[in-house]
This record gives C-alpha cells, structure tokens and sequence, in this order.
C-alpha cells in the first residue's frame, strides 16, 4: 500500500518534536478526520533552521509530517511557503489515492506556522 | 521475524483436514453434483454429507441448509428475500446499529425501494434494550435482525430473548451468526431464529462459501435466479470443494467448540487483563463482562493515537490485528460500531482488535504484552493530544462537504 519511502519516514520519522521557544507554530487537522498535525518553527534571519512537528494520525499522516520537516530547513520563510501538499507526496514516491484527502496535510501545517512567525514578527 | 495473527475475526486459517477433504474435489471427484452420470454421481453425495455436518452445529435438520457463497450474500438473502415474500404483510423492518455492513447496507438499499427500517441504538457498553425492541414492534413489522455476536465488540446480543419477542409478536427472526459459529454454542432451536447466516472462512473454512439456515416453512422469493440447485431456493453450480470444506469445518467447530473456548478464553483474558493493568489510558470497547462478549475478541482504545499507525507498527513486530480507525474502515469515518456506543471521536479512531483462534499461544501472548508497551509510548510521544493543554480540534469543514456531496 505505501511506497519504501513513506515506509522508512514512518518508521523512522525525523524531527519528531516540540521547539522550545519556537518562534512559529501551526495546527492543522481534527479529530473527526482522525489526523492532526502540529508544526514548530525556529526561524533565523528568514531561514528556517529548525522544525519539528508533532502527528496524530495514519501512516500517511506522520510520513508526510517527517518529509515536510526535511524539505523545509535550510529554506526561506517565502521559498517554504510555495511548498506545496503534492510536492511533499511526490518526495515520498507518492501517496495511496485514498490518502490524499485527509492525511497530506503536512505543507498546510507548516504554512500555518509560517503565517504565525509572520504575525509575530510583523 | 514472528508471525503472529491475531485478526481471526476478519479470517482464518484453513485448517489441515479442511484442505485435506477439500482436495479430491478439485482432482477426480470434479464432477456437477447435478448430473446423472457417474462424474455427478461421485460428488453429490459429498454436499448432502456436508449439509448434515452443517446442520449438526446449528441444531437443525439438513434440508433447513441452503449452501451460499459468503456471509453478505446470506444476509442479502435473508433481508431481501424475506421483504419481498412479506411486501404484502408489511414494509417494516428491526434492525441495530451495530450490524455488519452486509445487514445494514441491505436495509439502506430497502428503504430507497418503499420499506421504513428502525436502527436500534445501543449503549454505552453495545448492547440492546429490549424493551425499546419490543417497543419498536408494529403491525407492519415483517423481520426483526440482529447479530449473534459483534464482529468489532465481540459482544454478545441476547438472541434467546430476542428470538421470543420475536415469536410472541409473529415477526421473523434472522440473526447474522457469522462471528459466533465455532466460538460459543449456537442453537436455532433454543433461540427460535427463522433465518440464521454462517461463514465459512470465519471457522477455519475456505473463503467464498457460507450456508443460510432457513427454518421450514420460512417462505422467501428466491434472489439467485437461474438453474434448480438448493430445491430452487439458490440458483448456481455447487462451489463443491468449498462446500466439503464448509462441512469439515463445521463439524469441528462442532466437536471442538467447548474446548476452544476455554483455551482462546484464558489468551484473551490474558491479554486484556495484561493491556489494561500495564499500559494507561486504554479504553476496553464492548461489555466490561468478559462472559457477554465472544471469548475471542478483545477491542481496546489506545488513547491519542490513530489506529492504523498503531497497526503499521505492530506489524513491524510480526502482530497482525485491526482497528475501527477511518483509516481502516475505507471511508472517511470511524467505525459505526464505536459510533453507535458513543465512543469518543479520538478513541474511536485509536480503536485496535485482537481477535484469537485455537492457533495462538500463550507464548504469542507474552510477546506482545512486551511489545506494546513501548510501540505505544512511542506513538504517544509523537502525538499532539498527549498531554496537551487545550482542546481537540474536532470538526472538519472539507469532510462535510465531502459527505454532502456523496
């Protein structure tokens, strides 16, 4: 059902945490879809150093949560908000269909973080 | 790695001797069981041996058999059939919140063709009122079906007492028996059931074949249209070999039931007392009364987090089970079951089931009381609701357009 590397992201899923002090956080998710997922951002001079996030929810939901991370430090605050949803599910290999919906949801939760940093700091 | 299974409630192990009986029907004794000559002759024995064996687990006689091909079908049959030969008594039917899918989407697609169906509700524990049972009864009401046992709880519905309301008010009876054949004893006597559904791939039985209990003088309008098989009462050439198999398994669900149930009884009471006294936060989902539930079943909630999750990682460790996740239920909500007991939206979807055979061991059982703690601190640990200051985000305004769209 999902690909090698949604597996080992999974399995072994980078950046699981909460920042201390951190400088952006976004929620996105509810209980009803059965996945939520929490993004911290440690924002300097524009460039994200540091994410961690944290994830309830399906295989899909904690796999895409790890890529966001990845792909998102060492960006802009401007390049990460153009990520998109898809691309996170491309870097995985892609995402069984009935996934798309309610688990790729990664990349809104890393913009609600970012849109929190940018409120913060405007 | 270990390979555990513990998911016998979605499906079982052939067993050996099924295999082994089932095997010459596909070889030599290949024969139509509806032909003359001796390739026939050869076979047809084997289906009426095999309607004893079926009969003798549910305490019936053997032309009260009718061989199907899997458990829906069987509750398709009983439903549609029994409301098309009833259309002119009534158009009403009792049903329960908590049916397999195979019950509950018949009586959805009956209520789109003119007949009025009441769900009962259960409680918190999934179980019935009677009274509200009995309550519901009108003189429109042709069936009353309920399940013998719970497919996701386990839980046990009180047929005898269901199959008299049932007889007192002169309304039919069907119970989907599918979970419960081979687990505890089932009598269609002792409950007064008119129509009763088994399964053969729940028993140790092959898939693709199951058997409708269809007391004498039931009338039904046939739903299998075609040749004369099953005295016109279902159309089809015999799935022979799966029918030997059917009767193989049955007569050791026959012969081995009572000893089976204390043996899967004292893994699963094992395992639940296990889960529960070392890990907190979990939630036992059905009758808190081990004796109302099947003595194979154990449903718990691992609070704040996703079910599937939880599966993936149990698999990791070779521990096959399920869960009543949205995830896993292929739609975008948690189990109906969870639902109908009113079971917390987050706990509905960290609901997990181990389901036991005869098969398992102690030693299988000790493994994963090993295993799970830290596969479920772990998940915890990366959970936003663990611990958490504030509320649970819990609507979801796409998800309604979705489910208003459909």
């Amino acid at each position: 059902m999902y690909t090698e590397k949604v597996m080992d992201h999974f399995s072994n899923p980078r950046n699981v945490g909460e920042i201390e002090n951190a400088n952006g956080v976004g929620e996105v998710g509810n209980a009803s879809c059965g996945d939520i997922m929490k993004i911290y951002l440690k924002v300097e001079d524009n460039i994200i150093k540091d994410v961690k996030f944290k994830t309830f929810g399906c295989g899909a939901a904690i796999a895409t949560s790890s890529m966001v991370t990845e792909l998102a430090i060492g960006k802009t605050v401007d390049e990460a908000l153009v990520l998109t949803n898809q691309a996170v599910a491309e870097a995985l290999d892609g995402l069984p269909p009935a996934k798309m919906h309610c688990s790729n949801l990664a990349a809104d939760a890393l913009h609600e973080a970012i849109k929190d940093y940018k409120a913060k700091n405007s | 790695m270990k390979q555990i299974y513990l998911d016998n409630n979605a499906t079982t192990a052939v067993k050996p001797q099924v295999l082994e009986a089932m095997l010459p029907f596909y070889r030599e004794q290949f024969g139509n069981p509806s032909s003359v000559h001796w390739a026939g002759r050869m076979v047809s024995g084997a289906i009426e041996k095999a309607r004893e064996q079926v009969a003798a687990v549910l305490n019936c006689s053997p032309a009260e058999i009718i061989f199907v091909s899997c458990g829906s079908e069987g509750d398709n049959f009983a439903i549609k059939g029994t409301a098309e030969a009833l259309r002119h008594k009534g158009n009403h039917i009792i049903t329960t919140a908590v049916e397999h899918p195979a019950v509950l989407e018949t009586c959805e697609y009956l209520e789109k063709n003119g007949f009025e169906v009441t769900y009962l509700p259960v409680n918190a524990d999934g179980m019935l009122n009677l009274a509200e049972l009995e309550d519901a009864i009108t003189d429109k009401t042709i069936l009353i079906s309920a399940m013998w046992a719970n497919n996701e709880t386990g839980n046990l519905f009180p047929v005898d007492d269901i199959g008299k309301i049932a007889r007192r008010h002169k309304v039919r009876f069907h119970t989907d028996a599918v979970q419960a054949i081979g687990k505890i004893p089932v009598d269609v006597e002792k409950a007064q059931v008119d129509i009763l559904v088994l399964s053969g791939h729940k028993i140790g039985g092959p898939k693709g074949v199951g058997a409708v209990y269809l007391r004498r003088g039931t009338r039904m309008t046939r739903h299998m249209h075609g040749g004369h098989q099953e005295r016109n009462r279902r159309a089809g050439t015999h799935n022979v070999a799966g029918i030997v198999g059917l009767g193989v398994a049955c007569e050791l669900a026959t012969k081995n039931q009572q000893k089976d149930y204390v043996y899967v009884r004292h893994l699963r009471d094992k395992l639940e007392q296990g889960i529960l006294s070392s890990i907190p936060d979990v939630k036992l989902n059905g009758h808190p009364d081990p004796d109302m539930r099947l003595p194979n079943t154990l449903n718990v909630s691992f609070n704040f987090i996703e079910g599937e999750s939880l599966l993936l990682f149990f698999d990791m460790k070779g521990i096959a089970a399920s869960s009543g996740s949205a995830c896993t239920s292929g739609s975008l909500e948690p189990s109906h079951v969870m639902q109908a007991m009113g079971v917390d939206i987050v706990l509905a979807h960290s609901s997990v089931r181990f389901s036991f055979s005869a098969e398992n061991t102690e030693e299988e059982v000790d493994y994963i009381l090993a295993e799970l703690p830290p596969i479920v601190q772990r998940l915890r640990d990366m959970s936003p609701l663990y611990q958490r200051n504030g509320p649970t985000p819990l609507e979801c305004d796409e998800c309604r357009m979705v489910h208003k769209a459909s």
